[in-house]
């Protein structure tokens, strides 16, 4: 692999980044981010959040409007893509549809005036860590999607560059695929071990393959985490939601401070104080709770069911908390029965958010 | 015919259908055929009257002999002359209207093509009203500017060159037009992996785009150069020079080879006709099949 890659140490530095278009719409709010060399940070976020617009201001396809971008140590603000040493994968792979697989990975190098030899051995041997030396003299069109997206993997590979950028590489591909090759990218990643920057609307994908994860909303930072933290300690409603399918449960509660939340009368202990009084919204993840069919000792949420989705390993429940929607995920063997049942959950699965901004309490 | 219709009627209850395809089929075919022979027939007579000698054909008109006549014919076809100075023979005309044709076709794809890359890749501020105004020109036709152009044409010393032929006539509102679709159908993500490849604004035009859109190219150049090839006010207007006359202006010739007294020289004006109508035909047989690729699907 040594001979693959020669490691440029691939430190990512974000300050304030902001991006305006010239109507005055402000896309992308000042945004910091730290990425460590070997890193690869996932960048997730609904449709129109800033995610590609970021990721096309780091590749120097978008003008920066406001801040600095570090790469390496240096500042690229002002540097065409080319220079920047970096390597995007397109969601449309962005193949040149008349050139053979070998061109295409060979003409960025082709460009820089790197030797015919040294070309050839780099494309060679990226050719051969993603399967595709019996492909090199064909067309793209002549490949299928997979191996098109594999394309355009070498051809990032072969730059040797300081940072990948893969801006929704696997959007175009059917999903038993799309599994497949997250898989593999990120394997490659981690052979590599080239800091990477990745866009996903897909939180499964955000999920699998980061080492940390940016969640983006309207153009701005909801949670920087790793896929734990995010998961396990989402920063806001928002958060909550986006991620996690089906997403986590949030119901209105009140909370008087007393170390306890109250769910339309039913008061849950909260194993914990916050610095916080009055309506909240109460968060608690699918699969953490206990389903009883029996009301039993302690406090518990009466829930009803109303429609089983079957899963396979898991069902998906889909009842009602005292009038609020709210879905639980259980194991396929746990036992059901009609109408009323009891949800216990422990303390520390109970998230608490404030009902008007959102972010955690 | 009758039998032949009898034994397929009998098999299946699927036949009527098939047998109206196979009617169908005949017909079309039947059409197609009529209609290639009225277009080859005229052409065949002059092929059949150019091997007969003219006296001949005075005599008793076109026939279907093939006579001994051709080669002499041809030879006074390409290298007699029959006007004053006698520098227009048929292989000068011929030489003459293939550097207008190819001159006009190539530099027309040339600036056309390099025209609409600016318009649709370069963020110009009147890029939309630069691409309109060379639209308009569509509505000025060069019969319209003829003699503004020939002033100008003159004025740069022109007259009589091939640059004079080509020059004024190479900006091309129609190829520019048919460009700029094609380039702004090409995907722009194209455009940012060759920066990121650090392919500059000539390198993606000639790496990329160039290569892209060659069934495009080859579409163009089959229009444009039937159409400069078939040019006659325009070298009739800036050449005087009879050894830079074109084959379609020496068509004058050719009917003044069957006026006066003399036997009229029915052969060899006949090949000339012949030689004027050959290459358009050759180049579309040639491009056809990139002609249709070019104009109704893209290669992306």
């Amino acid at each position: 692999m040594d001979k693959v890659m020669d490691k440029v140490m691939g430190n990512v530095r974000l300050q304030g980044v902001t991006k305006t278009y010239p109507n005055g719409t402000l896309a992308v709010h000042p945004t910091s981010i730290d990425i460590a060399d070997g890193e690869l940070i996932v960048l997730v976020g609904p449709s129109g959040c800033g995610k590609s617009t970021l990721l096309r201001m780091v590749a120097g396809l978008e003008e920066i409007t406001g801040g600095t971008v570090t790469i390496g140590g240096r500042a690229v603000n002002d540097l065409d893509p080319a220079e920047r040493d970096i390597a995007m994968v397109f969601q449309n792979y962005a193949l040149y549809p008349h050139m053979t697989v070998y061109k295409n990975m060979a003409y960025g190098l082709k460009n820089r005036g790197k030797p015919k030899a040294e070309i050839d051995e780099k494309v060679r041997a990226a050719a051969e860590m993603l399967n595709l030396t019996d492909y090199l003299d064909r067309k793209p069109s002549q490949l299928s999607g997979g191996q098109r997206q594999r394309v355009a993997m070498g051809r990032a590979i072969v730059r040797e560059p300081a940072l990948f950028l893969f801006d929704e590489p696997l959007s175009n591909l059917d999903a038993k695929l799309r599994n497949q090759m997250r898989v593999e990218i990120r394997a490659l990643q981690r052979r590599i071990g080239v800091t990477s920057i990745y866009v996903t609307h897909d939180q499964v994908e955000a999920m699998t393959m980061a080492d940390r994860i940016v969640v983006l909303n309207g153009g701005r930072i909801e949670q920087i985490g790793t896929p734990a933290e995010i998961y396990r300690q989402p920063a806001s409603t928002f958060v909550a939601s986006f991620m996690g399918a089906p997403p986590m449960n949030l119901v209105p509660a009140d909370y008087s401070g007393n170390g306890s939340v109250r769910v339309c009368g039913t008061e849950l202990p909260l194993g914990r104080s916050a610095d916080y009084r009055g309506a909240v919204s109460l968060g608690v993840r699918p699969e953490d709770v206990d389903l009883a069919t029996g009301a039993g000792d302690g406090p518990a949420l009466p829930f009803d069911l109303h429609l089983v989705e079957e899963l396979g390993a898991h069902r998906l429940l889909h009842g009602k908390v005292h009038a609020h929607p709210f879905v639980v995920n259980v194991h396929n063997a746990t036992a059901l029965s009609e109408g009323r049942m009891y949800l216990r959950v422990a303390p520390g699965n109970l998230h608490m958010f404030a009902p008007d901004s959102g972010r955690r309490i | 015919m009758a039998d032949m219709t009898d034994t397929r009627a009998i098999p299946t209850a699927a036949t009527p259908r098939r047998r109206r395809l196979r009617w169908g089929a005949i017909a079309d075919h039947a059409v197609l055929i009529a209609g290639a022979f009225v277009m080859m027939a005229p052409l065949l007579m002059l092929l059949q009257m150019s091997t007969v000698p003219d006296a001949e054909i005075l005599k008793s008109g076109p026939s279907l002999r093939i006579g001994d006549q051709f080669g002499p014919n041809l030879e006074k076809a390409m290298f007699g002359s029959m006007s004053f100075s006698g520098e227009n023979t048929g292989l000068s005309m011929f030489r003459n209207s293939l550097i207008l044709g190819l001159g006009f076709a190539l530099g027309k794809i040339v600036i056309s093509m390099m025209a609409a890359y600016a318009i649709v890749y370069f963020r110009l501020r009147f890029a939309t009203l630069a691409f309109w105004l060379i639209f308009t020109t569509l509505l000025l036709p060069l019969e319209v500017r003829i003699l503004p152009s020939y002033e100008v044409t003159q004025k740069l010393g022109l007259l009589n060159s091939y640059g004079g032929l080509i020059i004024p006539l190479i900006a091309s509102a129609t190829a520019t037009f048919f460009f700029r679709q094609y380039f702004m159908s090409v995907p722009e993500e194209l455009v940012e992996a060759a920066r990121i490849d650090g392919a500059g604004p000539v390198k993606f035009f000639i790496d990329i785009l160039v290569p892209l859109s060659k069934t495009m190219i080859a579409a163009i150049f089959i229009i444009m150069f039937v159409y400069g090839w078939n040019q006659y006010l325009w070298p009739t207007m800036i050449v005087t020079d009879e050894g830079k006359m074109t084959l379609v202006q020496g068509i004058r010739q050719i009917t003044q080879g069957l006026e006066g007294n003399h036997i009229p020289e029915f052969g060899r004006s006949n090949l000339l006709a012949i030689l004027a109508v050959l290459p358009p035909v050759l180049v579309v047989i040639f491009f056809q099949s990139w002609f249709v690729k070019g104009l109704t699907e893209s290669d992306k």
